[in-house]
């Protein structure tokens, strides 16, 4: 909202030290954010006088028409100035920037030849001066008020700051002149100059004259609690907009449309509510507030057709839709330059009825900004009084009378204690102070024992509670007064305390990775199709959610799994010049697999039922919680020492594994087929025969179309599938001596040293404390693998003697044999 | 015998005064003084020597071999320091040389930040609570006092989920949480919520759609909002330095009446550090808690604004994408 300092001072006796830094502290101590203080003036130096057009001498021998004009600036001789505009004649008081000005943007003014006439000086225009976009022509001033020679800035008023505060929704009250000068004045203690409604609504009574009057109706109470419709005759649709009205639009951030729009919209920003202005030849019958109901479009004032929803709250006449309610007027029945009567229409509608024409449409305007944000009821009166008697004084109409249909305002009151208020802010405040500080924002109170009555002001409708009133109360008497404390914590009663399982285990993870040389990054979770597509995602991984409004209409789904992310955040790293990159990330994937029903319509007025919240959380898919990583080039570094060592699918197995062992969990590892890695080389770590992570190399075609080094490897694992383990129960160290065999055997290249090592140690027995593969070979072309272990028996009672040991070697080999189709090597 | 135990002890002697290297010497140990030497066995032929002799014999064989090994015994004390001053000298390497074979590990400075502060908030007793990012728009909005159509749904852009009546939507702050603390636990409620959170604001130096917020959340019986200022001005000053000077100002949020922003006063200048309030009775309402008994705070800061300012990060691109340049500066937990 902006708030220049010339409206607020209508509102406000300012006292003449005061400074705009001091204004500003004054909207932040109370909870407007200023956003900005804008004053074109400090961008205009130099001589800007007014002058009056003594004569005009048209130049025809140009392409255009130029003028070369004689103004009595004030001075002892005529000034004679070359211009271009023609919407000026003789006697006119014009704006002259004299030589040695410096216009807003750093144009400077100096004496020059031009069209073989010497212009001393330049004619401005409402946009040189910074004042407003209009440029068709330079500015004509009022003849009554202006005099030649006089300072333009002191004149035009221009020397007058603009503040620009944020206001939050629950102050719609705020969103005009006169609201934000209350809350300003109760800041800083000033007096606060309210309208004075009732002088302005008999004022108008006054001028009633006889007419015919257009009536105004509503059909649907729940869209309207008051419509005034003010009918005004004889109107001269031709009459301008004076300058000091354009300038305020101007200065609020709005545009001078016509003499009746700029009436309404300047009413709406001084006082808070929006008006429309009807040609009332347009109006068949009366004019009503209704839902749409049966009919299907309508053009807005700004030429678009709308498809109308039978629940978009209008106004209409008998036969049409002229307005949709609180958010924007209609083309046809908008004011023209043939206007002759006009229907001033100012209606309380319903907030939520005009925040769903508004999100029905996509259109915010800044009536449906104020609508929605809540309106004082009493102002629809109080406003259209003031628009009509504009109407009357700047266009000449004549008023006819009114229509109205009102509901009563019902007094709103909240009972409470100021003790109350204290023990929520933390800090005491006195009975009286309370009573300060409501009654400078319009309350009024009363006292009934300890408690107080108060009836709040028509204007906040976000006044109900207590802790309403603690917010008025704290933030008059400012935050600052409020103690810091900290509180004392009591535990929680579910006996919770410090973090979680899992929560310690993704910190430890990403220690652990970090600690092996990976960095962690966090990719947004957005992909595209072309990557799901590439990636080749079957299964639950090929399920994916779609957001409605993407950031990139190119990336609109959510990720089922982290490598998408992780191989184009490597392929980035590779393109800034690193030579190798290893990469992980934890973080949720979103995975659309379970038949979700939304929880539909679940009040807030009361905790939900256990159905309603178990329906509520059951909307929501579960996340998993993924770890996954990515090692492309080398992961052992080229030095002095001699060569680097690519990352194999080694390194990534070697992650997982150490992974799935800090968690305390037994796994087996098998060979899978899974996207996006390499058909033949995917492992799958299971535990408890259920998969929980999968390592190995990329797919070499995902490989090259993101140009990653050949042979990139990568790994997943999914934090929460992992059990949390038992705690450990310690075996023993038994400090006998160690009897060491090596066995050697070829096996057919289709058995997995995994079941070789598991035939061994079936067969070894109990005495078999550790066993560790330690060659492996397969001749080319060849079908069989020589495997070559060595196996560390121990008792824990005695030595073992060598026939034992051989014995049980012998054991283990023909385990290995037997169910391994095994050859025992010499 | 006499003579020959003699030469044999000089011999012995001989060998080991000229052993000139722990190795050499170790060789001479085995000639000379261990069990298979010339020495060892003498004494092992004692047992062959005639009664009468023997004791002597064996008090000259004793004589001798003590002589042996105290003189070997010397000449390794004497090696072994030689070694000690010159051999291990010639070793010297250049320990300048690079070491790291591994590329250089870090986490990301946001898991750094995230965890600092969970650290700090669980020191004081509070517990922390995650939850999903995907998630039901009722614990997003409706719980938190956003009802459809109030303005304040569209303070937020919000991602929607397709379908638009799936009732999903990107959680646009780390509130649902909160939310479901409340519904499934009784007060006291000491909890920190950190986690990923998303709006529809394109990339720039200052935003990002997709970013992280810690909120915290208090009720319990006799809560003020001198309890929120306190906490505020201990995570301030355990984040930025004790240093720190904190103010709040009222603002407006949905979930918290009074409700207001916290700045805080850092290299010279005010800035905007989050939002914070007295938990809204409506909100208590919603999940079942009375207002009537229990008060509340909450607050909520964005990490990426706080690690911004802290650490001197002028673009937010720097934190997204993902540069291991940038994560590298940070190791493995540096503030």
């Amino acid at each position: 909202m902006k708030l220049p300092l010339s409206w607020l001072s209508e509102f406000i006796a300012f006292p003449k030290k005061i400074t705009i830094d001091q204004i500003v502290e004054g909207f932040v101590k109370v909870g407007f954010e200023v956003e900005g203080v804008e004053n074109p003036a400090k961008d205009i130096q130099g001589p800007l006088v007014i002058g009056q057009v003594i004569s005009i001498e048209e130049l025809t021998e140009f392409k255009k028409p130029i003028r070369y004009v004689a103004l009595n600036c004030g001075e002892k001789s005529l000034r004679y100035v070359v211009c271009g505009a023609t919407n000026f004649k003789e006697n006119d008081f014009v704006i002259v920037a004299m030589p040695g000005a410096v216009l807003p943007g750093g144009f400077a003014i100096a004496v020059r030849e031009t069209y073989g006439k010497t212009s001393n000086g330049m004619i401005c225009s409402a946009r040189e001066l910074g004042l407003g976009d209009d440029h068709s022509g330079i500015m004509v001033l009022e003849a009554k008020k202006a005099k030649p020679g006089v300072d333009a800035k002191v004149f035009l008023g221009i020397n007058d700051p603009v503040i620009d505060i944020a206001v939050n929704p629950d102050r719609g009250y705020a969103m005009s002149i006169r609201g934000a000068a209350r809350e300003l004045a109760m800041s800083l203690d000033l007096e606060f100059k309210d309208v004075n409604s009732k002088a302005l609504i008999s004022s108008l009574e006054k001028k009633k004259k006889s007419g015919k009057k257009v009536s105004a109706l509503i059909t649907d109470p729940s869209g309207a609690s008051r419509i005034y419709l003010q009918s005004l005759i004889d109107v001269d649709p031709l009459k301008p907009t004076p300058d000091w009205m354009a300038r305020r639009l101007t200065q609020c951030g709005m545009r001078s449309i016509s003499l009746a729009v700029d009436i309404t919209n300047y009413v709406m920003l001084e006082l808070g509510q929006p008006l429309h202005a009807f040609d009332t030849a347009k109006i068949q019958g009366s004019l009503r507030v209704q839902r749409a109901g049966k009919y299907k479009d309508f053009v807005t004032l700004d030429n678009v057709k709308r498809k109308l929803s039978t629940e978009d709250l209008v106004i209409a006449d008998d036969k049409k839709v002229l307005a949709l309610a609180g958010t924007m007027g209609g083309l046809e029945s908008e004011v023209s330059e043939f206007t002759a009567s006009i229907a001033l229409e100012a209606a309380h509608f319903t907030p939520m009825a005009v925040a769903q024409n508004s999100r029905r449409h996509v259109l915010s305007s800044e009536a449906s900004r104020r609508f929605e944000r809540g309106v004082d009821p009493e102002l629809a009166e109080i406003a259209s009084a003031r628009a009509a008697l504009l109407l009357i004084e700047l266009s000449g109409a004549k008023y006819v009378g009114s229509s109205k249909k009102i509901t009563p305002i019902k007094l709103r009151t909240a009972t409470f204690s100021s003790s109350e208020i204290s023990e929520l802010i933390g800090c005491a405040y006195s009975d009286k102070e309370v009573q300060l500080a409501l009654t400078k924002i319009g309350c009024k109170l009363r006292k009934s024992g300890k408690k107080w009555i108060v009836s709040i002001p028509s204007w906040r409708p976000d006044l109900n509670n207590m802790p309403d009133f603690a917010e008025e109360v704290a933030r008059y008497f400012g935050y600052q007064r409020i103690p810091s404390i900290l509180p004392n914590v009591k535990p929680a009663k579910s006996g919770a305390s410090g973090l979680t399982s899992i929560q310690q285990r993704k910190r430890g993870m990403a220690l652990q990775l970090a600690a092996r040389g990976l960095v962690e990054v966090h990719n947004y979770p957005f992909v595209s199709a072309k990557q799901m597509e590439l990636f080749n995602f079957t299964g639950d991984r090929a399920k994916t959610f779609k957001i409605a409004n993407p950031m990139s209409e190119e990336m609109p789904f959510l990720r089922t799994h982290l490598t998408p992310g992780l191989l184009a955040t490597a392929a980035r790293n590779l393109a800034r010049g690193e030579k190798s990159v290893a990469l992980f990330e934890t973080g949720l994937v979103f995975r659309n697999t379970e038949k979700l029903i939304p929880a539909g319509n679940v009040p807030t007025s009361k905790r939900p039922t256990a159905a309603q919240i178990k329906k509520i959380y059951e909307s929501v898919p579960k996340q998993a919680l993924h770890v996954a990583g990515v090692l492309a080039g080398d992961f052992e570094q080229a030095g002095w020492w001699g060569s680097g060592r690519s990352a194999e699918w080694t390194d990534a197995l070697d992650l997982v594994a150490e992974l799935i062992a800090s968690t305390g969990n037994q796994f087996t590892v098998h060979n899978v087929e899974l996207a996006p890695w390499h058909p033949g080389r995917c492992a799958e770590f299971q535990v408890n025969g259920k998969a929980v992570a999968h390592a190995g190399e990329i797919h070499p075609r995902i490989i090259s179309e993101l140009a990653l080094p050949p042979r990139t490897v990568a790994f997943a694992l999914i934090m929460d599938a992992l059990p949390f383990a038992e705690s450990v129960k310690a075996a023993p160290v038994v400090t006998m001596p160690a009897a060491i065999q090596d066995i050697s055997l070829f096996v057919p290249q289709e058995v997995s040293a995994q079941q070789v090592k598991e035939a061994l140690i079936q067969g070894a027995g109990e005495l078999l404390e550790s066993i560790q593969l330690f060659d492996r070979y397969q001749k080319p072309g060849e079908q069989q693998v020589s495997l070559a272990f060595t196996l560390v028996f121990r008792a824990s009672d005695r030595t073992l003697t060598s026939d034992e040991v051989s014995a049980l070697r012998t054991a283990a080999g023909e385990q290995a044999v037997k169910s391994c189709k095994a050859v025992l090597r010499s | 015998m006499n003579q020959e135990i003699e030469a044999i002890k000089n011999q012995a002697l001989s060998a080991i005064d000229q052993a000139t290297s722990l190795d050499e010497l170790k060789e001479v140990k085995i000639a000379h003084v261990g069990d298979r030497s010339p020495i060892a066995r003498a004494n092992q032929g004692l047992a062959q020597a005639p009664t009468d002799q023997r004791a002597e014999l064996g008090k000259l064989i004793g004589t001798a071999r003590s002589t042996i090994n105290q003189r070997f015994e010397a000449r390794e004390r004497f090696l072994i320091a030689e070694r000690d001053s010159r051999v291990l000298q010639e070793e010297k390497v250049d320990v300048t040389l690079p070491t790291a074979r591994k590329p250089k590990g870090a986490l990301h400075p946001l898991t750094i930040l995230s965890n600092e502060i969970s650290d700090l908030f669980v020191g004081l007793g509070y517990t922390v609570q995650e939850g999903p990012e995907l998630e039901a728009s009722w614990l997003n909005f409706d719980a938190l006092n956003i009802p459809a159509d109030h303005p304040a749904r569209t303070m937020q852009d919000t991602f929607f989920i397709e379908p638009v009546d799936s009732g999903l939507v990107m959680r646009t702050h780390t509130s649902p949480v909160q939310a479901r603390t409340m519904l499934e636990n009784e007060p006291p409620i000491y909890v920190i919520c950190p986690g990923r959170t998303y709006r529809a604001d394109e990339l720039d130096a200052t935003h990002t759609p997709v970013f992280n917020q810690v909120e915290g959340l208090v009720v319990d019986k006799g809560i003020t909002m001198a309890h929120l200022k306190g906490t505020l001005d201990h995570f301030a000053a355990k984040i930025f330095g004790p240093d720190v000077t904190t103010r709040i100002r009222p603002s407006f949020f949905p979930f918290t009446e009074p409700s207001a922003e916290v700045d805080f006063f850092y290299n010279g200048r005010w800035i905007e550090w989050g939002g914070c309030g007295m938990v809204n009775p409506k909100v208590l309402q919603a999940c079942g808690i009375d207002s009537k008994i229990y008060s509340g705070f909450a607050f909520g800061m964005g990490l990426e604004r706080t690690l911004m300012v802290r650490h001197g990060i002028s673009d937010m691109h720097d934190i997204v994408e993902g540069d291991v340049r940038f994560s590298r500066q940070f190791g493995l937990g540096a503030r």
